[in-house]
């Protein structure tokens, strides 16, 4: 106990003399008074990559603020990517303006798990076992279904993918991102993969059907963001579906479906960084989020919780927001390390002479 | 974007533009050896070429060579053989030289037409000043300039449509596309051409023309034989800078084609950025290699057309 690294010296003697940054739960720390003591002697947070428009950051940020006003949140890069965030944390090594915190998509969350600190919140036997790595390197979080959102003034509901590929829907059609960047792009591809008859092993149907869409000029490739939805110029969009649903707050007609058959999930992860300036408040940040606070704040953002199972038990959940969620499909996919990477080097090398 | 500062129209030019100083160290140059204490003033200027431009440009090559383990590869630079990425630099060329060609004409026929007003006058100053800020006006403005006027929802479009029944995305929104990359980069490519070659043009004295007719020659042959040939290199080389300035142009695209990474700068983006594809931050740096090459040559092309152009401006 007297090696306390130079993380230690900021943290304050509350702590009872545990190092911040080996914590791997809130045991290390006695209580979460005693942690909340902790992170306020630090007073600062550095987050990244967090849009406020995302999964209803803002409030979540808001709430966080709110409730703990010493400590001062710095939001950097909003809109980066999940690999931009660990470039960030390994560029600014060492230094104040590390972010303490991440938020990733899963394939980047697999492949860096070397820059993370295990950490295991308070509710850690909530969270199903399929969604967080086993020690706590990193969490899932919120998640939900890949959706179709539409503008119900102008366009009917597809029942089927490839209602889609009809006249109907012409120049009309985005995904949000390019699915060789972009998480939700690529999970869009999964979707039309499944609902194609195909299987996560194998991209091929998902891309297959992304070349027809465009060569029957229905295909538009364009970033959504809230803009696009409010001015109309992307009507139909291959989303999340509480990205999909947030933006019924731009546009009353908006409407989201979830299609039938398969469908494609995913999960955001939380990680802590390991050379985290701000130790205590990283992982004091975890415990708001996965505090019946912070899951209350994703349903409220469209998202799926992922301790929802154990709070609808408990009766601890938001049941009205949470009956509100589209129902879920009967099967649900989501890829494997292994089919994550395969179907990467696919679209590498096939996206862009489909949809070109 | 562009390298060069600009005289306005009608300035004193004792010759076709030129537009770098020499280096003091020039050969035939009569610098003398030992070092002036005025060199001294370049030392601002050369630690930031040093720091933001020779030190990144060698990092980005450097890292090309460099494997996921950290030794040294050649895998990255044979990527560049990857049927993706050569199309990324067909597609990156072709659209340079399109709207440097057009570039080029254009602005060398909006210049020939300035020569009808007085050198001095107010036409001629306006236009070069105007030239001079939409040279500049790239980026993200420009992009977002096009969205709202001829984007999928923009204020011509939706003009056009409700007005003339005209749709002009009906086979699809090129305008997010390559296709939709050539208005808006023609929009800064033909007043940068106006910059640089108006003063060549201006340039062309008119005792040249009188001489050639005293000597019983016709406006045409004075054209043909003189004025063309004179104009040429800087013509071409101008034409060359306009090329550069439309491959190396990024913000333009990346705000107004955000899918499909067909140009070589954005392929960058998407090798050091993506999600999806991990671990091909050192493709990046073979990117860049394949672009250097690519600005090489036209620099060289450049200072071989500028030597030939230094012949008249004796």
């Amino acid at each position: 106990m007297a090696l306390t690294a130079c993380a230690g010296e900021s943290s304050t003697p509350a702590a009872g003399g545990a190092d911040a940054a080996t914590a791997t739960s809130l045991a290390a720390f006695g209580t979460l008074a005693e942690l909340e003591a902790a992170a306020k002697a630090e007073g600062a947070l550095n987050v990244i990559a967090l849009p406020r428009d995302w999964a209803n950051y803002g409030a979540v940020l808001d709430a966080f603020s709110a409730k703990y006003p010493e400590i001062t949140i710095t939001e950097q890069s909003p809109d980066v990517s999940s690999a931009e965030e660990i470039q960030a944390a390994k560029t600014n090594a060492g230094l104040d303006t590390a972010p303490d915190v991440f938020d990733l998509g899963l394939t980047v969350a697999l492949q860096n798990t070397e820059q993370f600190a295990p950490y295991q919140v308070a509710t850690w036997d909530d969270i199903p076992d399929a969604l967080k790595e086993a020690s706590g390197l990193f969490v899932g979080d919120y998640g939900g279904y890949m959706s179709i959102g539409y503008d119900s003034s102008k366009y009917e509901a597809p029942a089927a993918i490839e209602d889609l590929l009809g006249a109907d829907y012409k120049g009309a059609v985005a995904i949000n991102g390019d699915p060789t960047q972009a998480g939700a792009a690529f999970a869009a591809v999964g979707l039309a993969t499944v609902q194609n008859d195909g299987t996560l092993d194998d991209f091929q149907p998902g891309i297959d059907f992304f070349g027809e869409l465009n060569a029957a000029g229905n295909m538009l490739k364009l970033d959504v963001t809230t803009a696009t939805v409010a001015s109309g110029e992307t009507p139909v969009v291959f989303d999340w579906d509480y990205l999909n649903a947030a933006h019924q707050a731009d546009n009353k007609n908006w409407k989201v479906t979830i299609l039938p058959g398969t469908g494609y999930a995913g999960y955001y992860n939380q990680a802590i960084n390991k050379d985290a300036p701000n130790p205590a408040a990283a992982r004091l940040w975890q415990e708001f989020l996965y505090s019946d606070e912070g899951q209350n704040l994703w349903l409220a953002g469209g998202a799926r919780p992922v301790r929802a199972e154990a709070m609808a038990e408990a009766g601890t959940i938001d049941e009205k927001l949470f009956a509100a969620l589209p129902d879920a499909p009967e099967d649900t996919v989501v890829p494997s390390e292994e089919q994550s990477t395969a179907a990467g080097e696919l679209l590498g090398e096939k996206w862009a002479a489909a949809v070109n | 974007m562009a390298l060069l500062t600009t005289a306005p129209a009608g300035a004193d030019h004792s010759g076709p533009a030129r537009r770098r100083a020499a280096p003091p160290s020039e050969p035939g140059a009569r610098a003398p050896r030992r070092l002036r204490l005025d060199v001294l003033g370049l030392t601002p200027f050369a630690a930031y070429v040093l720091v933001f431009l020779a030190v990144p440009t060698l990092l980005a090559v450097g890292s090309g060579f460099v494997g996921a383990d950290g030794g040294f590869t050649l895998d990255n630079v044979a990527a560049l053989a990857d049927p993706v990425i050569v199309a990324t630099f067909v597609n990156s060329i072709g659209l340079s030289l399109l709207t440097a060609v057009i570039g080029a004409i254009v602005g060398a026929v909006l210049c020939y037409a300035l020569l009808a007003f007085r050198a001095e006058g107010a036409v001629r100053a306006t236009v070069a000043a105007i030239s001079g800020v939409l040279a500049q006006f790239g980026g993200v403005m420009l992009a977002f300039a096009f969205i709202a006027t001829i984007g999928l929802q923009g204020v011509v479009t939706v003009w056009l449509r409700d007005v003339w029944g005209i749709d002009i995305f009906a086979d699809g929104a090129w305008i997010y596309g390559l296709p939709g990359l050539v208005l808006p980069y023609i929009y800064f490519q033909v007043p940068l051409m106006v910059i640089t070659f108006l003063p060549a043009l201006t340039a062309l004295k008119a005792h040249w023309l009188e001489a050639t007719l005293t000597l019983g020659g016709t406006r045409g042959a004075f054209w043909r034989r003189v004025a063309m040939p004179v104009l040429a290199p800087s013509f071409l080389a101008s034409f060359l800078l306009l090329f550069a300035n439309g491959f190396s142009s990024y913000a333009t695209a990346a705000a107004l084609a955000s899918q499909g990474s067909q140009i070589v700068p954005l392929q960058i983006r998407t090798a050091l950025t993506s999600e999806t594809l991990l671990g091909r931050e050192n493709l990046a740096g073979a990117l860049a290699l394949g672009m250097i090459v690519v600005m090489a040559l036209v620099m060289w092309g450049y200072a071989v057309v500028q030597g030939t152009a230094a012949r008249w401006q004796k």
